[in-house]
């Protein structure tokens, strides 16, 4: 059992490898219990691999994984039972209704009768299913199977929840109800892990960890990453980027990153900054925007690459 | 919104309740998908009234049988085998629509997902073959009598061992097409070559290299004991001795429960820890 202070989930030193290709490469993270944590990461940047190793789906190599005080590698069916996983790909039976489905649920994790029949009817009040119950998954609008899904994966009262890119093919009123449910758990104490590659969603968590190429680059809540950046991140698009990034770099001295056609520059206090980078660069620069660092900047400020762009790069050589 | 996690998760699931979960989906599916219930009994209804009555003049059996009365058994182990193969080939599909992979991470293991898998499927092929054999037994074509009780019991050990076997096969598979393939080169000869088609040839004085061949890869058939129980318990006074080979009725019994062992504990360990094959991207 796990104390206040201890993290629920804790991975220490995991490296894992697909053959020669290292999709993990020493990744370290602590997960306090009661917080709604994000993997946030282009696709191929190891969040999958991590989340399933941590959900047992796949052995671990090396490292030591720790879920709720049980280790994976030594009991990974005690950690099967304190868990509650919630995959990308769908994992209902569509010929089956949305209660048979929750009681397919409940026998793989002992629960039967009476109890069954209690906590089916208050997580399908919780995802607002109840009217749908006894119709087949097969009829149901992706959102709502989504939320069968969230329904199954909460069932055995969990003390973690994982959730593997929990927003694919949900719109947006469903992605809003789905985080509010997230809330409420994580409330009333449940350790939420999620794997997403959406910017926005990982803002929404109480505590991120992105990661690039198999390690976790930076880490904290949005909030402190963004902070690290400085209060505001002037964004400088113009036609001769070297030029420009000589200028700012060399005879301004400011400190600079250059993203394809732009310059990026941190600092602390840009009202000033602006009118004197407009006097110099004049006509050269089409646009210098202004704005307060997002997820993207500190991706960005990492690795040096964008986002989508890192993504593009990652699929390119193959998963 | 309120969910309580105080309390403690339940302790380890029972893998009986998981396997009989599993075995119960089965049923339901198969039910709800009628054109099975019918394909699986009117194709070999179909089978046995073209053969049995198309071969009827050019077929002498032991004990003044016809072909009509001797396909019988030959039929309903058809009825067995096809029921029994797709059940366990919606292993493949239950792996690519994703069912599985919410199974296989439950804190029960993998036993009680091959239990489910072949009691559901045996149970829907004993259904199938009864329902079969009731209809036979209406129009008189076989005598009713004690032997009943057994025949149904064979037909049971009949089921569970294809189911096993089909797990055997469905289980490493990523297709529906390498199931098909597997079947028209193994399971369809294993059928033919059971005794179901023609009885097995006697070794003799006047039998030929070719009949003695063939002899023994039906003697080492284990399907081929199983069908001989089953046609003896069908045709109780009938001595098939007189046409062909047949095991005596502890030899049949006995090899077929060790053949249910044998392909249970084969799919069990062939399915046991984690495999490429369990993750589904």
């Amino acid at each position: 059992m796990t104390s206040v202070l201890e993290p629920t989930i804790s991975v220490s030193q995991v490296r894992h490898r697909y053959g020669d290709r290292e999709a993990l490469a020493g990744v370290d993270l602590q997960v306090r219990p009661g917080r709604i944590y994000a993997l946030l990461g282009p696709n191929g940047s190891g969040k999958t691999t991590l989340f399933r190793l941590i959900s047992t789906l796949m052995p671990l190599q090396s490292g030591s994984i720790q879920v709720d005080g049980i280790d994976v590698a030594k009991d990974p069916m005690g950690v099967r039972a304190a868990i509650g996983i919630v995959f990308q790909s769908p994992s209902l039976d569509k010929n089956l209704t949305v209660d048979e489905n929750i009681a397919c649920q409940g026998a793989l994790y002992g629960i039967a009768g009476r109890t069954l029949q209690a906590r089916r009817d208050e997580v399908l009040s919780t995802v607002g299913l109840t009217d749908r119950r006894s119709e087949l998954c097969k009829s149901l609008s992706g959102g709502m199977k989504r939320r069968v899904e969230l329904a199954k994966g909460m069932l055995h009262q969990p003390r973690v929840l994982l959730l593997d890119e929990p927003s694919t093919g949900l719109d947006p009123a469903a992605r809003l109800d789905l985080w509010e449910a997230l809330t409420g758990m994580a409330k009333d104490g449940m350790t939420i892990l999620l794997t997403t590659h959406l910017l926005e969603e990982a803002d929404k968590a109480d505590e991120l960890a992105i990661m690039a190429e198999g390690k976790i680059i930076a880490s904290g809540s949005p909030e402190e990453m963004r902070r690290e950046l400085g209060d505001g991140l002037i964004t400088v698009i113009s036609q001769d980027a070297s030029e420009t990034e000589r200028i700012v770099r060399d005879e301004m001295g400011l400190e600079v990153q250059r993203v394809q056609q732009q310059i990026r520059i941190r600092c602390h206090s840009p009202a000033e900054l602006i009118p004197s980078l407009a006097a110099r660069l004049g006509d050269s620069a089409t646009t210098i925007t202004l704005g307060r660092p997002s997820l993207e900047d500190v991706f960005i400020a990492k690795t040096g690459h964008r986002f989508w762009a890192a993504e593009r790069d990652a699929v390119g050589v193959g998963q | 919104m309120s969910i309580s996690t105080e309390k403690n998760s339940p302790g380890r699931p029972s893998g009986w309740a998981a396997a009989w979960m599993l075995a119960r989906r089965e049923w339901t599916r198969f039910f709800r998908q009628k054109n099975r219930v019918v394909s699986a009994i009117v194709q070999p209804l179909l089978f046995w009234l073209l053969f049995g009555t198309g071969l009827r003049g050019s077929f002498q059996g032991a004990g003044e049988q016809g072909f009509l009365e001797y396909f019988l058994p030959g039929t309903v182990a058809l009825i067995v085998l096809f029921t029994a193969i797709f059940a366990t080939i919606s292993v493949i599909e239950d792996r690519r629509e994703g069912f599985m992979q919410a199974v296989l991470v439950a804190p029960v293991g993998r036993l009680p997902v091959l239990a489910g898998k072949v009691l559901g499927g045996a149970a829907i092929a004993w259904v199938q073959a009864i329902a079969f054999l009731l209809l036979a037994y209406a129009f008189g074509t076989v005598p009713l009598g004690w032997s009943v009780v057994p025949l149904l019991v064979m037909l049971a050990i009949m089921g569970l061992a294809m189911c096993s076997l089909g797990m055997i096969v469905a289980w490493p598979m990523e297709s529906t097409q390498g199931f098909h393939a597997i079947m028209m080169l193994g399971l369809m000869p294993m059928w033919l070559l059971s005794g179901a088609f023609f009885p097995i040839p006697a070794l003799g004085g006047d039998a030929t290299w070719g009949q003695a061949g063939l002899h023994w890869v039906m003697r080492c058939n284990p399907l081929s004991y199983t069908l001989a129980e089953v046609r003896h318990l069908l045709y109780p006074t009938v001595d098939f001795g007189a046409a062909g080979w047949a095991p005596s009725s502890v030899m049949a019994w006995s090899v077929s429960i060790v053949f249910l062992i044998a392909t249970f504990s084969l799919a069990a360990y062939l399915m046991r820890g984690s495999r490429k094959a369990d993750l589904v991207v």
